[in-house]
């Protein structure tokens, strides 16, 4: 990773040297024709294209049939579209799919913002050496990748009778996600001046009339963010459902999506309107909530 | 009393379902067990194996590769994308907005995809390769030996430039423009800028960004499963593969266990490795040189 050295910076920002009128003409002459934006544009126009072609090759795709599919331009909505792939994997499981991941998605996004605006609203009101071990524990688990957890969670779920079930999914998938809520809702948390809570305190309010009257009302911005960061992760989660259930009943999208693979071969027109059919409804919510949800999807990043 | 409530709900899900597991790992990689039967204590025989497999080898390095690979041309690529939708012009707004989509679509879409797209036979690539006049297209891109593992590199990067793209945006943002206004009246060029302000600024958005690579693509598991399983051969096959495959399909869940705690191990190292060599001093740098 690069890191200049901090002389360089420093040299950046100190008082022009003598000449300071050829340097101001000089740099407005940068900021009027520039090639490097000419540059730029081309640039972002090629990763623009990478980015949508697959995307319309998919939309076209799931417009052809099977027989269309193999005959017709790849690229070009020529020779017949149709919606009829769209039912065809609609009546074939893909509705119980979504129900379960809708299911999953919402339990587990609940699940993991209440306890861990608890979690966190106890972490800045802690009385006991219980809460700091706790804590410490909780962000270890930032560290350790849930993909070398699978071999004991399939044991711990076998045993725990729960095998095949979506109370398996919602459990484990929340239980992954709190190192990282815990940490980001701690950081907002901890900037509500502590002056508001001494006072709401000094009036008598019990610690749970100043979670629930103070803490909640002030937090749903994160709660959003977090919301939004959960969900999507779960929703898209592949790996937990692959290894803690295996009938058709529990599937959730990401893995019923690939049993229609293994279904359905061939029929790649079928498969390609099961895909968008399940990202339906992210669509909507990004387009409908843009900033909350680019908030959201950066959510690790910010602090 | 009211820290045990606000607590113990989170310490039994998390406990049970984050802690035990990393301690029965542990465990389980001194036993042999199928799954279903009796387990078997084997002492260190799973990880005297571990030390002569060569699959195991094979898949640490083709995870190497995988690692190195995507932090190479992901972190310039989403500099480089980043840069380009913090500037000014309108348009660039709109591109960043398509920029985002694949991260709308799950792991599991955007592998399906990606296979009709890439079918040697009927797929647009080949389509392409075949109709434009660029034969290098038309080959079977996942199922070559020599394209395989560079066509998985690509995917990943496909999935997750937007993502890193995005951080880099914000990290641009941050940077207060005094310190562009400053470097203007010295007349440094705009490559000058970018070497001599943004790149030193955006050292806590790289720490972040670079963690958030190498960590991924070292546990890198679900496009790699539903494409390639590993093959061809074990061009593909990474250490998460490999420990899932020998768990489900070899149901040698103590071998698979060793595998799991490698993995672990490797991650959290890797974790805290860039945190130190690279995070010391990360939070103050973000307003350094304002003065």
């Amino acid at each position: 990773m690069s890191v200049s050295a901090p002389g360089l910076r420093l040299r950046a920002c100190a008082p022009a040297r003598p000449g300071l009128a050829a340097r101001m003409r000089r740099a407005g002459h940068h900021l009027r024709a520039r090639p490097g934006r000419a540059v730029a544009f081309v640039l972002g126009t090629v990763w623009l294209v990478v980015v949508l072609a697959p995307i319309y090759f998919m939309v076209l795709s799931s417009l052809r049939n099977e027989g269309t599919y193999i005959t017709a331009n790849p690229w070009v909505p020529t020779g017949g579209l149709t919606f009829s792939e769209y039912s065809t994997v609609f009546h074939a499981g893909l509705g119980t799919y979504f129900v379960n991941s809708v299911i999953v998605t919402g339990s587990s996004v609940v699940l993991t913002l209440t306890l861990s605006l608890a979690m966190s609203f106890r972490v800045i009101r802690r009385t006991s050496r219980f809460a700091g071990w706790s804590l410490r524990l909780v962000i270890f688990g930032l560290a350790i990748p849930i993909q070398a957890l699978i071999v004991p969670l399939y044991v711990i779920i076998l045993k725990l009778g729960i095998y095949d079930t979506l109370l398996a999914l919602i459990l484990t998938l929340s239980a992954s996600a709190i190192p990282v809520a815990v940490l980001i809702m701690l950081s907002f948390i901890r900037d509500i001046p502590r002056e508001l809570i001494d006072a709401m305190a000094v009036d008598g309010a019990g610690e749970w009339r100043i979670f629930g009257r103070l803490i909640v009302p002030l937090s749903r911005p994160v709660l959003a963010t977090l919301g939004i960061y959960t969900g999507l992760n779960v929703w898209n989660n592949f790996l937990i459902p692959l290894v803690l259930t295996q009938s058709n009943g529990t599937a959730v999208l990401p893995l019923g999506l690939y049993k229609f693979q293994g279904e359905y071969g061939i029929d790649v027109p079928a498969i390609m309107a099961a895909v968008l059919l399940s990202v339906i409804p992210l669509v909507v919510l990004y387009v409908a909530m843009r900033r909350q949800f680019v908030r959201g999807l950066s959510g690790v990043g910010l602090r | 009393m009211a820290d045990f409530v606000g607590f113990a709900p989170t310490m039994v899900l998390y406990g049970g379902l984050i802690l035990l597991p990393i301690g029965l790992a542990v465990a389980l990689s001194f036993y042999s067990w199928n799954g279903i039967g009796k387990m078997r204590y084997v002492g260190g025989a799973n990880w005297a194996q571990f030390f002569h497999d060569p699959i195991a080898g094979h898949s640490l390095e083709v995870t190497g590769v995988l690692v190195l690979a995507s932090w190479l041309v992901q972190t310039p690529l989403s500099m480089a994308l980043g840069m380009f939708v913090a500037g000014r012009q309108r348009y660039r707004a709109v591109y960043a907005a398509f920029y985002l989509l694949p991260l709308l679509l799950s792991t599991a879409g955007i592998a399906l995809m990606w296979q009709s797209l890439l079918d040697p036979n009927f797929g647009g690539i080949a389509w392409l390769g075949e109709h434009l006049g660029m034969p290098f297209l038309h080959q079977n891109w996942l199922g070559g030996n020599s394209t395989a593992l560079w066509t998985i590199v690509f995917l990943i990067a496909w999935q997750f430039v937007p993502f890193h793209t995005l951080l880099y945006q914000m990290g641009r943002k941050q940077i207060p423009d005094v310190l562009y206004e400053a470097a203007a009246l010295d007349g440094i060029t705009p490559w000058q800028q970018f070497l001599h302000i943004t790149l030193p600024q955006l050292r806590y958005t790289i720490v972040v960004s670079s963690t958030l690579i190498v960590v991924g693509s070292l546990t890198y598991f679900d496009i790699i499963y539903i494409l390639t399983v590993g093959g061809p051969g074990y061009t593909t096959r990474v250490l998460s593969l490999d420990m899932y495959l020998e768990a489900f399909t070899n149901l040698s869940f103590g071998y698979a266990s060793v595998l799991a705690v490698v993995l672990g191990v490797i991650g959290i190292a890797v974790a805290l490795v860039l945190v130190r060599i690279t995070g010391f001093s990360s939070m103050e740098s973000q307003r350094e040189g304002m003065a």
